[in-house]
């Protein structure tokens, strides 16, 4: 089971890290002040957990890589965050889109994941859980204010919701590891939060107004380490001075 | 209630209570278009360190304030009564928040 573990920690800890990142990216370029801040919050809140399932993914591996290693010297094919998060920051809505189907995602997981047979994922969620329900709060206000906002922010709300939609279905695949590990009570499972998570979204969409999109053709690949063009630009500007000193101390 | 003109919201105060039972205290303000985002960008911008358990937002305009002009005749009346200051007294014992 330990290498299921580490397969399911590296991957959470990537999706983390991963929109960590492209939120920090925005620092100092919110749209205002307070947001500018509120995006940051974020930000840190997902790489402390990042930080988190990347201490425990190296532990179970036990090759005495830490979890600096597992973020600084990877490339990007050793990656195995959602791809739904390396989706490069467009405009406000997008951001807000992107990080809402994510929140609504979230949410469940780490509620359901505070009773993990498993001692540190359980500890990880308990955490987790209060940090993701404000950032749901954050983000559902959002889209509501954006969908019923201006013809402008609607149509950008509903232009970004287009565009991500594609990169949902793949939150929800199951690997033979993960199937084990929802069998033995160490994770959710992938069917129950994909009904959970579509509640979520259901309900705020109905509120702002939103369809949700029929069916559709899904992108898949993060878990095989398959990514867009966009994440290997987003490593190399996070790996640089790691790449460029390594192994200097600061 | 007009907005400001680069279109950041209305102007709120916010007050933080730090413990239970203690006062609000007023710690800035915030930009917001209505009152579940004034109380968001509060929470964000003003108790990222434990700062509070609780907090307040209050449009700015709903404030009333006195004028600095009035200074004088608001609060100089005070200066010279002493007694009404409660020094002459021993504290008793177990008093709090003074």
């Amino acid at each position: 089971m330990k290498e299921e573990k580490f397969d399911y920690a590296l991957r959470m800890g990537d999706t983390c890290l991963v929109l960590s990142h492209r939120l920090a990216e925005l620092c100092s370029k919110g749209p205002f002040l307070e947001e500018d801040i509120a995006l940051t919050n974020i930000s840190l809140d997902l790489l402390g957990r990042c930080e988190l399932f990347l201490d425990y993914a190296a532990e179970l591996e036990g090759k005495g890589r830490t979890a600096d290693d597992l973020y600084y010297r990877r490339n990007e094919r050793q990656y195995f965050n959602q791809l739904l998060v390396e989706r490069p920051n467009k405009d406000y809505a997008f951001v807000i889109m992107r990080q809402f189907l994510s929140d609504a995602f979230m949410l469940p997981l780490m509620n359901d994941m505070k009773l993990s047979k498993d001692e540190r994922f359980a500890a990880i969620a308990e955490k987790g859980h209060k940090e993701t329900a404000y950032h749901f709060r954050h983000s559902s206000s959002w889209i509501i204010r954006l969908a019923q906002g201006t013809e402008e922010s609607r149509k950008k709300i509903e232009e970004a919701l287009d565009e991500l939609w594609m990169y949902t279905g793949e939150m929800f695949e199951e690997t033979e590891g993960d199937k084990s590990l929802a069998q033995a009570g160490m994770t959710p499972s992938n069917n129950d939060l994909k009904a959970k998570w579509l509640k979520n979204v259901k309900e705020v969409f109905d509120e702002a107004g939103l369809e949700i999109p029929g069916e559709r053709w899904m992108d898949s690949g993060g878990r095989k380490g398959e990514h867009s063009e966009y994440l290997g630009h987003m490593i190399a500007d996070m790996q640089y001075l790691v790449r460029a000193y390594p192994n200097d101390k600061w | 209630m007009s907005e400001t003109k680069d279109n950041q919201g209305q102007l709120w105060e916010v007050f933080i209570q730090s413990k239970n039972n203690l006062p609000y205290k007023h710690v800035g303000s915030v930009h917001a278009y209505d009152k579940e985002m004034a109380l968001q960008n509060a929470r964000d911008a003003y108790t990222r360190r434990g700062e509070g358990r609780a907090i307040w937002v209050v449009l700015a305009n709903a404030i009333v304030s006195s004028n600095p002009d009035d200074e004088g005749a608001f609060f100089d009346p005070a200066d010279d009564k002493i007694y009404r200051h409660p020094t002459f007294y021993e504290m008793p014992e177990g008093v709090k928040h003074i």
